[in-house]
């Protein structure tokens, strides 16, 4: 029986919205996954060191503040830097259609925008994130 | 069928039902004592609200156009939304500055970019409001720091700065010390307005933020007036004579969609208020049994989807204020959920508040909704249902102390995650997104902010912190620390911290030092 998936979720940057990031995470940890909240200000390097630390399968960003441009980039080149490049990432928040395109490219798997329903959240992450190294 | 906040809603209202509320079959008159129908007795029909629309992007060059752009087309009062490295205490060039510099405010890092953001703002004859909280003291000392230069006499300036941080570390989660520290530097503050800043609202008692994070309309409701309780005791606590000070006690509240339950809650808050000043604090001045309200239509009930529906969104919750009797309020953008406000979407909120004040009529008399079967009963019942939560909050030990258990934090994240969930099983309706949803839509224009605006800033600041007087500075700064550290005034010393120019980091930093950062555990 596959282990249960493990689940950081991360509020990069100065950014104290967090009532959508709670919201994510009981619906995850409600559909049988454990999620490890980091708290709010955290930075890349804070991200990817609690990311390893806690050996996720998958890391979700939540940032509303405009700074997801400079942050996610940031996170994935530490990820693959550290060697776990290939680590789940997805992300939500405030995150302007025109960004999404640059945010894929480095990496990151989706970006959920404003209105998007757990029930969709909960069923990507249970379709694209598989226990890190799990046999295929 | 029932609000948000869980209060049943019957099919009909009549008469019978004002009978199961003391209150409700008599609510008094406006401008009577407890002012259940308003603070003033013609309301608007003596003088409208202040329209005062939240604005700051970039540097501050770019958010001065702005505000004069929005007094040129009717605006009556300014209200600033700084960056988040401003709002946590940070200077544009700090680490944890990157990638954040003008991008959910303007970039405020010492006296010189105060002076390019009121460049040509008459500031004794528009009030501004300043949407700021752990570095607060920094930004009024800016301020008055400004009117001193300009000649302006100190008791002529008129605004607000917001200064709540109870419900930052309860919902807004911008800090930067923790919570008895926080509340010694607004002790600090109030002392130094009642005494410099007699037309100057040191604190805004806010519920806007607890809302937007999740709360019912009723815990909006009863854990700002418990935050107030809390500040009240501050001023007492430092001294001061309870309505030297107390008059100068604002408020903000959300307005949310459920039309009837934000009116009642506005006419409950006001009710409830003057309760608490005059019998429980022993007020015996009516203008601290005044609670003076500003009011933002609610960002988080505004959608990605049909942008346009937003505009009616907040066209309705607009009225709701209006009906509820605020003093002054700002209307968001139908763009909300995609960045700040383009120039276009900020006039059409703008517009819409002018709309209501002169085509609607609703101005004409105050407190129309008096009398109604529904709006009364729910009145009461809302107002019933708060005093529950303050109760519970008094054994808790006040606010402070329930803020410190984490009490109303969790009931915020509880009351956030049944709304989602209502929403989930379609429950509770948002059209355009669980209804009426539709594919293939536009795109909407939306404001970019440039990014050269973050390494301006950044040389800008460096200019200034290698022209000044550091020695100077130094000084300053060295003089505030001990203020910090024993019990003296810290607010004249942060004044002089800041017409030497130093930097609002380097202030904090001292703050910083002195009292440590706060972290919050991380509770889902």
């Amino acid at each position: 029986m596959a282990r249960a998936l493990r689940i950081l979720l991360a509020k990069p940057g100065l950014d104290g919205h967090d009532r959508g990031i709670k919201v994510v995470a009981r619906a995850l940890r409600d559909a049988g996954s454990e999620v490890i909240y980091t708290g709010l200000h955290q930075t890349p390097e804070m991200i990817v060191a609690a990311a390893i630390q806690e050996d996720v399968d998958a890391i979700g960003l939540s940032i509303l503040s405009g700074a997801h441009n400079v942050l996610f980039p940031r996170i994935m080149a530490l990820l693959r830097e550290r060697g776990a490049g290939d680590i789940v990432v997805f992300g939500g928040g405030i995150i302007p259609e025109e960004d999404m395109p640059v945010l894929a490219t480095a990496g990151i798997g989706r970006i959920f925008n404003p209105g998007t329903s757990l029930e969709e959240i909960v069923r990507w992450v249970g379709e694209h994130v598989r226990p890190r190294g799990a046999a295929a | 069928m029932e609000t948000p906040s869980g209060i049943p809603v019957k099919a009909v209202y009549t008469e019978d039902d004002l009978a199961g509320l003391p209150e409700a079959g008599n609510p008094g008159r406006p401008g009577e004592y407890p002012y259940t129908r308003g603070i003033h007795p013609t309301m608007y029909r003596g003088r409208l609200w202040t329209m005062r629309q939240f604005a700051g992007f970039g540097a501050a060059e770019d958010t001065n156009r702005r505000f004069h752009y929005l007094l040129e087309h009717g605006q009556t009062g300014l209200s600033v939304a700084f960056d988040m490295p401003t709002l946590m205490g940070y200077d544009s060039d700090h680490p944890r500055a990157l990638g954040e510099v003008g991008r959910e405010g303007v970039a405020v890092d010492s006296l010189a970019d105060m002076e390019v953001l009121f460049k040509g703002i008459p500031l004794d004859q528009v009030t501004t409001s300043m949407t700021i909280n752990a570095p607060a003291n920094v930004l009024l000392a800016m301020y008055v720091a400004m009117a001193d230069r300009q000649g302006i006499p100190r008791d002529r300036l008129g605004g607000t700065t917001q200064t709540d941080m109870l419900k930052e570390f309860i919902a807004q989660k911008e800090w930067i010390v923790p919570p008895r520290p926080s509340l010694r530097l607004i002790q600090d503050m109030l002392v130094f307005g009642t005494r410099e800043l007699p037309r100057w609202n040191v604190i805004s008692i806010s519920g806007y933020h607890i809302r937007e994070a999740g709360s019912t309309a009723v815990q909006e409701l009863a854990f700002t007036l418990a935050d107030g309780i809390a500040y009240v005791e501050a001023g007492l606590a430092a001294g001061l004579e309870l309505d030297a000070f107390a008059p100068r006690l604002s408020f903000f509240f959300d307005v949310h969609n459920d039309f009837f339950e934000e009116i009642a809650k506005f006419r409950a808050a006001r009710r409830m208020w003057a309760r608490i000043m005059r019998e429980r604090f022993g007020s015996k001045e009516p203008r601290s049994w005044w609670l003076r309200t500003h009011a933002q239509t609610a960002g988080v009930s505004l959608t990605a989807q049909q942008p346009l529906n937003n505009i009616a969104r907040v066209g309705l919750q607009a009225l709701a204020a209006v009906l509820g009797g605020a003093q002054s309020l700002h209307t968001n953008s139908m763009d909300e959920t995609y960045s700040l406000p383009t120039e276009e979407a900020v006039t059409v909120a703008l517009r819409t508040q002018q709309i209501l004040a002169h085509e609607s009529g609703v101005t004409a008399t105050a407190d129309p909704l008096g009398g109604s079967y529904f709006v009364e009963t729910l009145t009461g019942q809302v107002e019933e249902a708060a005093w529950e939560y303050i109760r519970k909050i008094d054994d808790l030990g006040g606010m402070v102390a329930a803020v410190e258990a984490g009490y109303p934090q969790r009931e915020v994240a509880e009351a956030s995650y049944r709304f989602q969930l209502q929403v989930e099983r379609r429950e509770r309706i948002i059209v355009g997104v669980n209804e009426f949803a539709a594919a293939g839509e536009p795109a909407i224009p939306t404001l970019r902010i440039d990014p050269e605006v973050e390494p301006r800033q950044v040389s800008r600041t460096r200019e200034v912190r290698s022209g000044r007087d550091g020695a100077g500075v130094g000084r300053c700064l060295s003089a505030l620390r001990k203020a910090a550290e024993g019990h003296d005034n810290t607010m004249e010393h942060v004044l002089e911290c800041v017409k030497s120019y130093a930097t609002l980091g380097e202030i904090c930093d001292v703050f910083r030092g002195v009292y440590g950062e706060y972290r919050e555990p991380a509770v889902v």
